[in-house]
């Protein structure tokens, strides 16, 4: 019996590997809608230099607070890659047919998800950050929280994209659907930089955000099984 | 094995069918017959467990499906309308993917053997999205060759194939139903299946 749980835990864990290695290899073959939001997080953040004042002092109070916001439209954006293809092809009814779990399944996807629209955000954090006259420290920062915060973006927004699934305009609704849920992620990531930037004490703010990447990573994987199973149906 | 009793599904406000009850055991093979929009697609999504049926109960091996979905479903291959393949792979990536999703690792060359069987010889590397729509069916079809699951459920698998790939399949199906096992089909071409037992249910009668 312990060795037939044993096995059945190997099967489930290369189930779900190969589920992660499937989307980044997708993800691969399909550069070109990952450079967009890229450019597209890029190029937001490179707006308000240009619109509020050049002025380094100006940018520097907003610079955490625009690169966050950067961040959260840019994860959103890449949503509707989520299931949408996998919906339309039919390997998303195959998914739900497969004899895994399926919120483990949905939480290899957001994982592949958040390393390919995610890891990019953080890395391109810093010279967006330079470009807003971030010191150093701060822009350390910057990235730690936006790395404890992405995971949580992609998981909040995977429920929302399940939810959506097949819906006319989903790429609207899901906006209004998961941005007001990404309203703690944000307080607590550009708080935590500003903190940082002010002298006063930050790890307050990072244990929250942890505690918020902990709970998504439980909640949402199961909520976002319900929602397919609606939407497939 | 697979029991249906007292199935009831709704689409929308539209009752495509009522107090539908019957059983499926090894080696027999089942014919869904019907007119357009008759409800076969939804019938046989629901016997999968992909659409919740509004009364009724689908069992398998004497229990309700959604209270064993892991294992119900590892012993159900379903080939729907689309083909289930993503076109960016090859049918060689897409077929050992599926395996290896299903839990099943299958080693490559039987892989590569089932892709030639099944007609795809020398196009096994190329991405599907360069394959015809016939060519495209027989990657999704290939699976087949490579399940031991219990039960296939097929929605209109002779769409889109040419004759020597309407032969290969049903002699596919019959082997299948050779091995005790049990397949539920629906189609709008009248193929010669030689089954022990074939049971058939009308949907507009």
């Amino acid at each position: 019996m312990v060795e037939e749980d044993s096995l059945k835990q190997q099967s489930l864990l290369a189930a779900w590997w190969s589920m992660v290695m499937r989307d980044l290899t997708l993800a691969m073959r399909r550069r070109a809608d990952v450079l967009t939001t890229l450019f597209f997080f890029l190029i937001v953040v490179s707006l308000f230099p240009l619109g509020v004042s050049p002025e380094m002092n100006i940018l520097r109070g907003i610079a955490p607070g625009v690169i966050w916001v950067a961040a959260l439209l840019a994860s959103m954006l890449s949503l509707g890659r989520l299931f949408s293809d996998d919906y339309q092809d039919g390997t998303l009814e195959q998914m739900l047919l497969l004899p895994q779990p399926l919120s483990v399944m949905v939480l290899g996807k957001v994982l592949a998800h958040w390393l390919v629209s995610g890891v990019p955000l953080v890395l391109l954090a810093p010279l967006l950050g330079i470009q807003m006259g971030l010191d150093s420290s701060a822009i350390g920062l910057l990235m730690l929280t936006l790395l404890l915060g992405t995971p949580v973006l992609s998981l909040i927004g995977s429920v929302g994209a399940a939810l959506t699934l097949g819906v006319r305009g989903g790429g609207v609704l899901v906006s209004l659907l998961v941005l007001p849920l990404y309203i703690p992620v944000l307080i607590f990531g550009t708080g935590a930089v500003d903190a940082g930037t002010s002298g006063m004490d930050f790890e307050g703010h990072l244990s929250l955000l942890g505690a918020f990447l902990v709970l998504a990573a439980l909640l949402t994987p199961l909520a976002t099984a319900a929602a397919l199973r609606i939407s497939v149906e | 094995m697979l029991e249906v009793s007292g199935l009831e599904v709704m689409r929308g406000d539209h009752r495509l069918f009522t107090d539908m009850s019957f059983s499926l055991q090894g080696g027999e093979l089942l014919r869904l017959r019907g007119s357009n929009g008759s409800g076969k697609t939804s019938l046989l999504r629901t016997v999968c467990g992909l659409l919740e049926p509004s009364q009724g109960e689908v069992l398998w091996k004497g229990k309700n499906i959604h209270s064993q979905r892991d294992e119900f479903n590892g012993s159900l291959t379903y080939l729907g309308h689309h083909n289930g393949i993503k076109a960016e792979l090859t049918g060689f990536e897409n077929l050992r993917l599926s395996s290896a999703l299903g839990g099943k690792a299958i080693p490559d060359d039987r892989i590569y053997e089932a892709l030639e069987t099944i007609g795809l010889g020398g196009r096994e590397d190329l991405p599907t999205q360069v394959l015809s729509q016939g060519q495209k069916r027989r990657v999704a079809l290939a699976r087949l060759l490579l399940s031991d699951a219990d039960l296939w459920v097929l929605d209109e698998p002779f769409t889109a194939l040419d004759v020597k790939a309407v032969a290969m399949l049903s002699g596919l199906i019959e082997g299948h139903l050779q091995k005790g096992r049990m397949v539920m089909l629906t189609t709008h071409q009248e193929v010669a299946i030689r089954a022990g037992e074939v049971r058939e249910v009308d949907l507009d009668g």
